[in-house]
């Protein structure tokens, strides 16, 4: 494999506290040097990252492949060259495949087409219950020696209580971390958007913000009682970021994420009934939306995944009751967070490069999420200055749904480099 | 709009005098005013029509049944209209069968408008037979229809346009001939 | 004068002059109602489909007439409705409306937003006959031009809904129209049947009827439906009727003569008295003949004239 030296670029490494212009240096799969005054070995690839970033290569903890079963929807293939495009280095796969990933069987299967067909690196995610149907423990111990990083029945809360406290024992021998879809079904009520003036005047169903925290705290309380570690996907309320910043002042061990949509959209986007803004949690109002960007300001949330939850055009072509819920996100997710936060100077460069890579390293115990000398090659270079209207007919997803077409973002991704791989160069993927 | 005015062809007194013999001869032609109903057309025709049964009220003594008939619904250039004319009431509180119907209407011109009047009458019922009653008849016909009762023919070029006013809509009784702008020429 | 819009979606969206135009040109319609030959040729050979999701045979006739009488032919299309087979999407269903040469769609459905779906897929008028939750406009429009008709004026009367807000797009629809006609509006009801932030949109709440109707000019009384209970918003239709049946007892604590409204099919006996529905104050059987007034003057606004 050829060296690669990527050049003046502004290297921020939050696992090292580093936001300095440097040189990297990659040979193999490795990061071979990072310093200032490297010059470029004979016939390495140079990267000229003048004004740009670079990052170790971002994770997004929370991708539907929907690979096995939903292959209408998205690949692996198709969403690992969604992932490149957007500048992730790796992605971590839900479970609510079909069938469910709860067994070895779909979690080889997985694995195998994401080393024959993958343009990232796939980190599989377990089911915690059989099925998904939240009543008996899925087999956790083969999960985890097929290699699953985390157990989720993600798409679906564990409604039932009694589960969802053995299954936090249960994977304390394992250390896997359980990522809990924070949903009361019963307070959701079958609804389509937030609960509120929206929906008042748009005559939806709302799931209120009740329904998320009511089981964020339960997620809280148990989480504390067994010791279990979990971690709470897609947070969207005001009350949820209160709960959790409570019990992390107590030392619970627990940690959260926030999607790009929940950070920089809200409910007055669904006024349109464009069924892209139906999403699961709903997108909130206003004062929602601050409480979160303020907890990951402060690090009490301390990841962004995006939940790409790609969608068919035709099953989003719906009645807004009858869309599924879900926004494609991979695409568009880092430059969204750097238009609506990064650039106004809400959130810094090196919380955002936490968030997305030195957490979700962490968090998982995956590796990446660093730039240190020795550790995997895979990097994330930004153009901060880089302007593109959105244009989903142009993703390499499947999945078109996105409320942000027609949107200006600024600030994409200009380069991945995946284990000494360049697999996207300027938002073109390299077959 | 005020268009440039060529011509005043009748003042107040021609037009009270014009509708005092019109009054006549419907008397004269009906012989008197056995099952007469008069039905101005809206807009300037209900004023004429409600003068017109008080002349004959004054000469006969007797006050003929009076409606206003609001022909838009029956218009046959609808759909090649971009502003769309206001709906206004028909009020016709008699039945019209068997009654000879005076419709009443400023000028006539096409005689598309007394065609849809004709239309809409025949729809709220039966009558014996209906006269037509204006204050202008300007030629340019396109259906074969004749006013049994003329104030005044005046004929006009397509580049005119002539304006009945009347006291109770306009504030003046009087006739005008004025001159259209370039655009809305022809009939 | 036109309504400056291709659709009807909801009283959102209308200007008061709007308002104003769609009800001045009722009064004229209602005139046509009243005659022995109820039609005018104004709307020959335009075509307005009636799409039907949700059985509904009071709009669907009320509009089918209003096309009829004012010379447009008209098709009922009324899929099966059930949310598991659905069958054909709506969006194929609009193409194939378009293909048949529609000039006007009238759309009810189960699922807010439907109307504006197929406004967006369809160069035809569409026309909201209700959708969901969201809004029932032509229902509001009949209803103030019922109140204006009786009491000559919609500026500064009293109006209370009462029932169930939550699902009610009859409700919706006439807050917005009656408070950009500088009507007050109160609605009442249980909490349970109130919409989150309702008082956003400009209306007084109360949760007693004792309240709610003191001294008001007009009740306007929703229907109640048993799944409500079912799916626990009140506790039984017994104690629901003690609590919001309009009685004769209950009139009389609006203003004398105040008008009593119902949009239809009425609960006999259980959201009103039998005595009230058929007394001397109410207006139900007028809100019937002057919705196809109402329509008809929304046919003739909308597709009257040329594209």
């Amino acid at each position: 494999m050829m060296a690669i030296f990527i050049r003046g670029g502004r290297v921020i490494d939050p696992s090292q506290n580093l936001d300095e212009e440097l040189e990297v240096l990659i040979e193999g799969d490795r990061i071979a040097a990072l310093g200032r005054d490297l010059s470029p070995p004979p016939g390495a690839k140079i990267i000229s990252a003048h004004g740009k970033i670079v990052a170790p290569g971002f994770i997004d903890m929370h991708v539907h492949l929907r690979e096995p079963g939903y292959e209408h929807k998205e690949t692996i293939a198709t969403g690992t060259r969604a992932a490149a495009a957007g500048g992730f280095t790796s992605v971590v796969c839900m479970a609510n495949t079909l069938p469910v990933a709860d067994n070895v069987g779909v979690i080889a299967y997985i694995k195998e087409k994401a080393r024959k067909e993958g343009m990232v690196r796939v980190y599989p995610v377990g089911a915690v219950s059989k099925g998904q149907e939240g009543e008996e423990m899925a087999e956790i111990g083969d999960l985890a020696s097929a290699g699953v990083v985390a157990l989720s029945d993600d798409g679906r809360p564990v409604m039932n209580s009694l589960v969802m406290r053995y299954a936090l024992e249960y994977a304390r021998m394992f250390n896997l971390p359980i990522i809990s879809h924070c949903e009361d079904e019963n307070l959701a009520n079958g609804g389509v958007m937030h609960e509120g003036y929206m929906s008042t005047v748009l005559g939806l169903r709302g799931i209120p913000a009740a329904a998320e925290e009511v089981m964020v705290a339960r997620d809280l309380i148990l989480a504390e009682m067994t010791g279990g570690k979990i971690h709470l996907a897609h947070l969207s309320t005001a009350g949820s970021v209160r709960l959790l910043k409570e019990a992390r002042s107590r030392g619970i061990r627990v940690s959260a994420e926030v999607t790009p949509h929940h950070l920089c959209l809200t409910d007055k986007m669904v006024e349109t009934y464009d069924t892209n803004t139906k999403v699961n949690p709903p997108l909130r109002p206003d004062e929602h939306r601050q409480a979160l960007v303020e907890a990951l300001v402060q690090g009490i949330i301390e990841v962004i995944a995006t939940d790409h939850a790609p969608h068919a055009q035709e099953e989003k072509e719906q009645e807004y009751d009858y869309a599924p819920f879900g926004i494609s996100g991979l695409e568009t997710a880092v430059p969204l967070v750097i238009t609506c936060l990064v650039l106004p100077g809400q959130l810094s460069w090196s919380q955002m490069i936490r968030a997305w890579s030195t957490n979700p390293a962490r968090i998982l115990g995956i590796p990446g999420g660093t730039l240190a000398e020795g550790s995997v090659a895979d990097v994330t270079i930004i153009d901060p200055d880089r302007e593109k209207e959105v244009d989903s007919q142009k993703f390499y997803s499947k999945g078109r749904n996105t409320p942000l077409t027609g949107w200006k973002l600024k600030g994409w991704p200009a380069v991945t480099i995946v284990g000494g791989k360049v697999v996207m160069e300027e938002g073109q993927v390299l077959e | 709009m005020d268009l440039p005015v060529k011509a005043n062809i009748m003042d107040a007194e021609e037009l009270r005098r014009v509708l005092i013999r019109i009054a006549y001869e419907i008397l004269e032609r009906n012989k008197g005013t056995q099952d007469l109903v008069l039905i101005g057309i809206r807009r300037r025709g209900v004023p004429l029509a409600q003068r017109l049964q008080k002349i004959i009220e004054e000469l006969e003594g007797v006050k003929v049944p009076l409606g206003s008939l609001d022909i838009t619904l029956y218009r046959d250039d609808l759909t090649t209209l971009t502003v769309y004319p206001r709906v206004q009431r028909t009020e016709i509180p008699f039945d019209i069968t068997d009654k000879k119907v005076i419709l009443v209407d400023d000028v006539l011109f096409t005689g598309r408008t007394v065609r849809a009047a004709l239309d809409a009458l025949i729809d709220l019922g039966r009558p014996k037979n209906i006269q037509l009653a204006v204050i202008i008849d300007r030629g340019h016909r396109e259906l074969p229809i004749r006013a049994d009762y003329v104030g005044k023919n005046v004929p006009t070029s397509l580049k005119e346009e002539i304006a009945v006013q009347v006291q109770e809509i306009d504030g003046v009784d009087q006739v005008l001939i004025r001159e259209l702008p370039q655009e809305a020429q022809g009939p | 004068m036109a309504l400056a819009r291709k659709d009807l979606l909801g009283i959102k969206d209308l200007t008061p002059e709007e308002i104003n135009l769609i009800l001045e040109t009722a009064g004229p319609m209602k005139e046509i109602l009243g005659r022995d030959i109820k039609k005018v040729p104004t709307l020959r050979g335009k075509l307005v489909v009636l799409l039907f999701y949700e059985p509904s045979t009071r709009t669907r006739t009320s509009f089918e007439l209003a096309a009829k009488y004012m010379g447009a032919d008209t098709v009922n299309f009324s899929p099966a409705a059930s949310s598991v087979e659905k069958g054909e999407s709506l969006k194929d269903t609009a193409q194939t409306l378009e293909a048949m040469g529609a000039d006007a769609v009238v759309i009810r459905h189960r699922s807010g937003g439907a109307a504006a779906f197929l406004a967006r897929t369809l160069k035809a008028a569409v026309l909201n006959g209700g959708d969901g939750m969201h809004e029932h406009p032509t229902q509001a429009l009949l209803d103030m031009f019922t109140i204006k008709e009786k009491l000559g004026r919609l500026e500064g009367i009293k109006v209370a809904i009462v029932g169930d807000i939550l699902h009610s797009r009859v409700a919706r629809s006439n807050i917005y129209g009656l408070t950009k006609m500088g009507a007050e509006v109160r609605v009442v009801g249980p909490p349970t049947l109130l919409p989150p932030d309702i008082e956003k949109l400009g209306v007084k709440v109360f949760f007693r009827m004792e309240e709610g109707l003191e001294g008001v000019d007009v009740i306007n009384m929703l229907r109640i439906q048993k799944e409500r209970q079912e799916r626990g918003l009140f506790p039984s239709l017994r104690e629901y009727m003690n609590l919001y049946k309009l009685t004769a007892q209950r009139l009389k604590l609006a203003r004398p003569g105040a008008l009593v409204l119902h949009p239809g099919p009425i609960n006999r006996g259980i959201e009103i008295d039998p005595e009230v529905a058929d007394g001397m104050q109410s207006v139900i059987k007028e809100q019937v003949t002057n919705g196809v007034a109402v329509r008809m003057a929304l046919l003739y606004l909308m597709i009257g004239g040329g594209k």
